[in-house]
C-alpha cells in the first residue's frame, strides 16, 4: 500500500494597521456604525479616484525587508475583476503582476531545530466589505467599513508537512509582523486570515498531486484540524483509485469536516489588468534602506539580549518578549533605574492580570513607564504600602494616571506621623486587653492581629512592619 | 450690448467694468437657453435657481471688495458656463447621458467644477453626450441628440457634443468637455468653435465619471483661442484627490495666444492612405499651412506614424478600461435597479441590460473580450505594445517639430444617421484625434473656413506634453487669419 505525504502552501491575509484605508482617509478602525468609516472613494461612487496611502506601502516593505523578500524597484497596482456586492468598485485594487514583495523566507525554531519556510510574494491589495443576511426580512445589506481597508497576502511555497509545521510558521509570523507594528494579527477577529493550499502525494514524490484550497480557518485550532482532515480525505480518494478535483472548500469546525464552495472549472475569469488610475511609483533603495533601518530588534534577538543584559529567568524574558510593548515597557523602566526582576514581577503578574480581565491589547496599554518607575520609587522608599501600590497600579492601567498625585488625591500615603502612630498603638493595646494577654502568655498569633487591628484603624496607610515593631516596643 | 455673441473674456472684462452686472449677463443666458433648447437639446439639466442665487452673490463681492486680487484669476468673475453631464457635480442630477444615471446627483463636484466655481464662474447646467462618452454624434445619448446650430439637420460631434453646441449656439460663456478620443476636439470642429483636450495629467480627473481612464481628460470648450487659455489656466492644477493629475510650473497660457509662430517647426499631416478626407477639408489644412508659412513657421510635410494601427489600439484598450470602469453601475448601490429581480445575478443582468444602450453594451462586450483570459496576450496586450510604439514614434517626431498640423476631423459634420449600421465607420473617423490621447499628449482644435453647405472645417494642432502654450501661439495665428485676414 502506498504511503502519502501532505503538502501545504498557505496563502495569508493581514490587515495592515494603518489610521486610513489603502485609498481614501476614512478610519480603519473597527466597529463603528455600519457605513459610517466611508466615503465616495470606498464606495465607489462614479467619478471618485483612488490615492495610495504610502504608510501602508512602508510598512508592506518592512514586513518584507523582515521576511528577507526582494523588494519590487516600482509598486504597480491591477484590477481584479468580479461582480459581487461586498466590493463597492466590483473590482478589486490588488497585484498580479507585480507584487511588491518577492521569494523571502522564515526561519521557525521547531524541535529543537531551526526550520526554515520559503515564501513566494506578498502583495499589497484592498479589503472589501461584508455582506450581512437579514434572515427575518430576507434582505441582505452592506456595511462598506472595512472596504477599502489595506491587506498584506503573504504567499508561502508548498513547504509545509503538517499542521504543527504551519502553526509554529504562523506564530513566528504573528511575532515578527506584531514586532513591525503593521498589524495585530488576530486571526479571530478576522485581521489574520489564511487560506490553506493542500495536497497528497507519495512519499518522497516530486511532482505535486492536485490541490484544494480551503478557506473559512477561524483558529490555528481549525487550521490543524482541517490539514489533518483534508490530508485524510485526499489519501482516503487516490487509495481507492479515485482523483482529486481542484476546488475551494470551505471548511465546518462545529463538524470538523469541509464542503465544497466552487471548482476551478466555474471559477471566474478576474480579468487581470494594470489599474490606471495609479501611477507606479519608483521604490527608491534608498527609502528601502530607511525603511530597513527602521525594523525594530525581533523577539528572539531581543529575548537573547534581555536574558544577556539583566539576567532574569528564562521564563520572565519568554514572557516581556512575546509582545514588543511588554518588552518595551520592562526596559524603558528598567533604564529608569527600575530593578529588573522586581519591574518583571509587576508586567507579568498584576499588569498581564489585568490586561487579561479588561481586554487589552498591548499596542493600547495607557501605562508609561514614568509613571510605572515612580510607583516602584514610592513602594520601596515606604511611602505605600504593596496593597495600595496594587490599587495605584489599577488606576495607572486604566486611566494612565500620575502615581504620586493619584495618592495625594486619593489620601493612600504612608502615615508617617509618629505621634499618631504611637497614639494608635496604645489605643489598639488599651482596647484589646485579651490579645495583649495572650501574646505575653507566649501566643506569638495574636500580635498578627494587633497589627491588623492597628492598620485598620489607619485606614491601611502604615508601614506594616513599623506597626509591628512600635507594638512590640509597647508589650 | 449682445451678451450672447461676446467671448468669456470680454464678458468677464464687461462685469469688472461694471458695464454689466453678473445677474444681468446670467439672466441673458437663461433667456437664450430658453429661445433654443427647443430646437438644439444641448442641456439635459439646468441650473437655473443656483445659478441666479450665485450670480446676486458674486455682484455683491465684485461691488464691495475684490477677492480675486491678481486681475488674471479673476478673469472670468460672473461668466457662464457649462459642463458636461459626465462631470460630478455637487447637489445637480449627473446622468452620463445614461437610463443607469438618470437620477443620480453626486454629493461630491468634480475638481474641475469647484476651481472653476472658486475662480468665480456660475455654473448653469449640464450638456448632453454620447451616452457614458461612448460616440461621436450625441445620438446614443438616451435623452435624444443635440443638433448641430449651425445646420440643425446635422449632428454637433461627439461624445461632448452638448457642450460644443451649447457654446457655439451662445448658451453659455464657454464649457467643459471630456475628450477620451476626440471628444472635446471633433465637437469643436464639427460646431466651429475652440476644443483643447490638454495633457494627460494636466487636469484633475477626479468626478469625471471614467470612460478609459489611462486617456480621459477634461477640457475647455470655447468661443476663441483666448478663452480657452483662460479657462485652461483656472483648471490646470494638480489635484490630491487624482493620483494621475501632475504638478507641473505654472505657465501663462494667455500670454501665448499672440499668434506668433516665427522659428516654430511645423510638420503638416495631409492624411492617411485609407482615408478620404472631405476636399474642403484637404484645402483648408494647405491654406493654414501656407499661413503658417508666410508668418515665419518653418512647415513640412510629415507622415503621421503608425496611423493604420491608431484605431484598432485605441478602442481595444479604451473598451478594455471602459468594460471595467461600468462594473460599478450594477443596480446595487446607486443608479438603475431593476425592480422584477429574484436573485443577485439576475439583479446585475436585468439592471444592466435594461439601463445601457446599445453602444454601451457594444464596447462592454469589446472589453470584456480582450481581457479575458486567452485573449489578454493576443488583444490587450498587443494593443498596450502598439501603444508604447506609438508614443515612442511620436516622442521622436516631436524633436524634429514643435507642432503637427492636421486636420481634426477628415469630414465636417455628417447628417443624423450617417453611421446608423456602420459602427466601425465611426471608429474610423477618430483617426486624427486619438494619436493625443494614446500619447497623452495634447491638442487643441481650431476653426479655419468652412465647407461649401458653409459648415464650420476644424483643423488640429498637436504638440509635446505640457507645452499647450506652443498649441496657443499656432492657434492663436490660425484664428486671426479665419477671422481677419484673408478669406479663406
Amino acid at each position: 500500500m502506498t504511503t502519502y505525504e501532505t503538502v501545504v502552501g498557505l496563502e495569508i491575509h493581514v490587515e495592515l494597521s494603518t489610521e486610513s484605508k489603502l485609498f481614501c482617509s476614512c478610519p480603519t478602525a473597527f466597529g463603528g456604525r455600519p457605513n459610517s468609516h466611508t466615503c465616495p472613494v470606498c464606495t465607489g461612487m462614479p467619478g471618485t479616484l483612488p490615492v495610495l496611502n504610502r504608510r501602508a506601502l512602508e510598512l508592506a516593505v518592512a514586513v518584507g525587508l523582515a521576511l528577507h523578500c526582494h523588494i519590487a524597484e516600482v509598486s504597480v497596482f491591477d484590477r481584479k475583476n468580479y461582480f459581487y456586492p461586498d466590493n463597492p468598485q466590483n473590482y478589486q485594487i490588488s497585484q498580479l503582476y507585480h507584487p511588491i514583495c518577492q521569494e523571502g523566507y522564515l526561519d521557525v525554531p521547531l524541535d529543537g531545530e531551526v526550520k526554515r519556510f520559503c515564501l513566494q510574494e506578498i502583495h499589497l491589495e484592498e479589503d472589501a466589505g461584508k455582506l450581512i443576511h437579514d434572515e427575518s426580512s430576507g434582505r441582505t445589506l452592506i456595511d462598506y467599513n472595512r472596504a477599502g481597508v489595506p491587506l498584506i497576502e503573504i504567499v508561502t511555497k508548498p513547504v509545509f508537512g503538517s499542521g504543527r509545521e504551519v502553526v509554529a510558521f504562523l506564530e513566528e509570523l504573528k511575532g515578527i509582523i506584531g514586532y513591525i507594528g503593521a498589524s495585530d494579527c488576530r486571526i479571530q477577529e478576522g485581521s489574520m486570515r489564511v487560506d490553506v493550499n493542500l495536497s497528497v502525494r507519495p512519499l518522497g514524490g516530486r511532482e505535486l498531486g492536485t490541490r484544494t484550497e480551503m478557506k473559512n480557518l477561524a483558529s490555528f485550532h481549525a487550521i490543524c484540524a482541517a490539514i489533518q482532515e483534508e490530508s485524510r480525505r485526499q489519501t482516503e480518494l487516490l487509495a481507492q483509485g479515485e482523483t482529486i478535483r481542484m476546488e475551494t472548500r470551505r471548511w465546518d469546525e462545529g463538524k470538523n469536516c469541509s464542503y465544497p464552495m466552487r471548482s476551478k472549472e466555474e471559477q471566474r475569469d478576474y480579468r487581470y489588468y494594470p489599474e490606471p488610475d495609479i501611477p507606479r511609483i519608483e521604490m527608491s533603495r534608498e527609502w528601502v534602506e530607511d525603511i530597513r533601518r527602521s525594523l525594530p530588534e525581533f523577539r528572539r534577538e531581543r529575548a537573547k539580549r534581555i536574558q544577556r543584559m539583566y539576567a532574569l529567568p528564562e521564563l520572565d524574558v519568554t514572557i516581556l518578549t512575546e509582545e514588543r510593548e511588554l518588552a518595551d515597557l520592562f526596559e524603558m523602566t528598567v533604564a529608569l533605574g527600575g530593578q529588573p526582576k522586581k519591574v518583571s514581577n509587576w508586567i507579568m503578574g498584576e499588569l498581564l492580570r489585568l490586561m487579561k480581565e479588561y481586554n487589552v491589547p498591548p499596542r493600547a496599554l495607557k501605562l508609561s513607564a514614568d509613571h510605572f518607575f515612580r510607583l516602584l520609587c514610592m513602594l520601596e522608599d515606604g511611602r505605600i504600602t504593596q496593597t495600595t501600590a496594587k490599587e495605584i497600579f489599577g488606576s495607572m492601567f486604566r486611566h494612565g494616571v500620575d502615581p504620586e498625585e493619584f495618592a495625594a488625591e486619593h489620601d493612600l500615603l504612608v502615615e508617617r506621623d509618629e505621634e499618631l502612630l504611637t497614639e494608635t498603638v496604645q489605643r489598639v493595646l488599651t482596647e484589646n486587653e485579651k490579645s495583649v494577654a495572650d501574646y505575653l502568655s507566649g501566643k506569638e498569633k495574636a500580635l498578627g492581629f494587633l497589627v491588623g487591628q492597628t492598620m485598620k484603624a489607619l485606614g491601611g496607610k502604615a508601614d506594616p512592619n513599623r506597626v509591628r515593631e512600635l507594638l512590640k516596643r509597647r508589650l | 450690448m449682445q451678451l450672447e455673441q461676446m467671448s468669456a473674456l470680454e464678458l468677464g472684462e464687461a462685469i469688472a467694468a461694471g458695464r454689466v452686472t453678473i445677474p444681468e449677463v446670467v439672466s441673458a443666458t437663461f433667456s437664450e437657453i430658453r429661445s433654443r433648447e427647443e430646437s438644439l437639446h444641448c442641456f439635459l439639466t439646468l441650473a437655473e435657481q443656483s445659478a441666479r442665487q450665485q450670480a446676486v452673490r458674486l455682484q455683491a463681492i465684485v461691488e464691495s471688495e475684490n477677492p480675486f486680487e491678481k486681475p488674471e484669476e479673476g478673469l472670468l468673475v460672473g461668466v457662464p458656463f457649462a459642463v458636461k453631464d459626465n462631470l460630478c457635480t455637487k447637489g445637480l442630477r449627473t446622468t452620463c447621458g445614461s437610463a443607469m444615471l438618470e437620477h443620480f446627483v453626486p454629493t461630491y463636484s468634480a475638481g474641475v467644477v469647484n476651481l472653476l466655481e472658486k475662480a468665480g464662474a456660475v455654473l448653469v447646467g449640464k450638456t448632453n453626450m454620447d451616452e457614458f462618452a461612448f460616440g461621436s454624434t450625441t445620438e446614443t445619448s438616451c435623452f435624444g441628440p443635440t443638433r448641430n446650430p449651425i445646420d440643425p439637420e446635422r449632428v454637433p460631434g461627439g461624445s461632448s457634443g452638448g457642450s460644443a453646441a451649447a457654446v457655439a449656439a451662445g448658451e453659455c460663456g464657454f464649457a467643459i468637455g471630456t475628450d477620451t478620443g476626440g471628444s472635446i476636439r471633433q465637437p469643436a470642429a464639427y460646431c466651429g468653435v475652440v476644443g483643447l483636450k490638454p495633457t494627460y495629467g494636466l487636469v484633475s480627473r477626479y468626478g469625471l465619471i471614467a470612460y478609459a481612464s489611462s486617456m480621459d481628460q477634461a477640457g475647455p470648450l470655447t468661443r476663441d483661442v483666448r478663452d480657452c487659455a483662460a479657462v485652461l489656466q483656472v483648471i490646470a492644477k494638480k489635484d490630491g484627490l487624482d493620483s494621475t493629475s501632475v504638478e507641473t510650473e505654472p505657465k501663462d497660457y494667455l500670454k501665448a495666444c499672440v499668434g506668433d509662430v516665427r522659428g516654430l517647426r511645423i510638420g503638416l499631416a495631409d492624411g492617411a492612405p485609407d482615408t478620404k478626407l472631405q476636399p474642403e477639408v484637404a484645402g483648408a489644412l494647405e491654406r493654414a499651412g501656407d499661413c503658417l508659412r508666410e508668418a515665419g513657421a518653418e512647415v513640412e510635410r510629415v507622415q503621421l506614424p503608425y496611423l493604420e494601427y491608431m484605431v484598432p489600439a485605441y478602442y481595444t484598450l479604451a473598451c478594455a478600461e471602459a468594460s471595467s470602469n461600468l462594473e460599478r453601475f450594477d443596480g446595487v448601490k446607486y443608479g438603475y435597479r431593476d425592480k422584477t429581480a429574484r436573485n443577485l445575478s439576475d439583479l446585475y443582468e436585468r439592471s444592466r441590460t435594461e439601463a445601457f444602450g446599445p453602444e454601451v453594451k457594444r464596447r462592454i462586450l469589446l472589453g470584456t473580450y480582450v481581457l479575458s483570459a486567452g485573449f489578454y496576450d493576443q488583444y490587450y496586450l498587443k494593443a498596450l505594445k502598439a501603444r508604447r510604439k506609438i508614443k515612442e514614434a511620436y516622442d521622436s517626431l516631436y524633436t524634429q517639430y514643435d507642432l503637427i498640423l492636421c486636420p481634426t476631423a477628415p469630414t465636417t459634420a455628417p447628417k443624423f444617421g450617417a453611421y446608423s449600421g456602420d459602427t466601425l465607420a465611426m471608429y474610423q473617423s477618430d483617426l486624427f484625434t486619438v494619436p493625443a490621447n494614446l500619447t497623452g499628449c495634447p491638442a487643441i482644435s481650431v476653426p479655419f473656413g468652412e465647407d461649401a453647405d458653409g459648415l464650420p472645417i476644424g483643423l488640429q494642432l498637436m504638440g509635446r506634453a505640457f507645452e499647450e502654450p506652443l498649441l496657443f501661439q499656432g492657434a492663436a495665428l490660425l484664428e486671426t487669419e479665419r477671422k481677419g485676414g484673408r478669406s479663406v
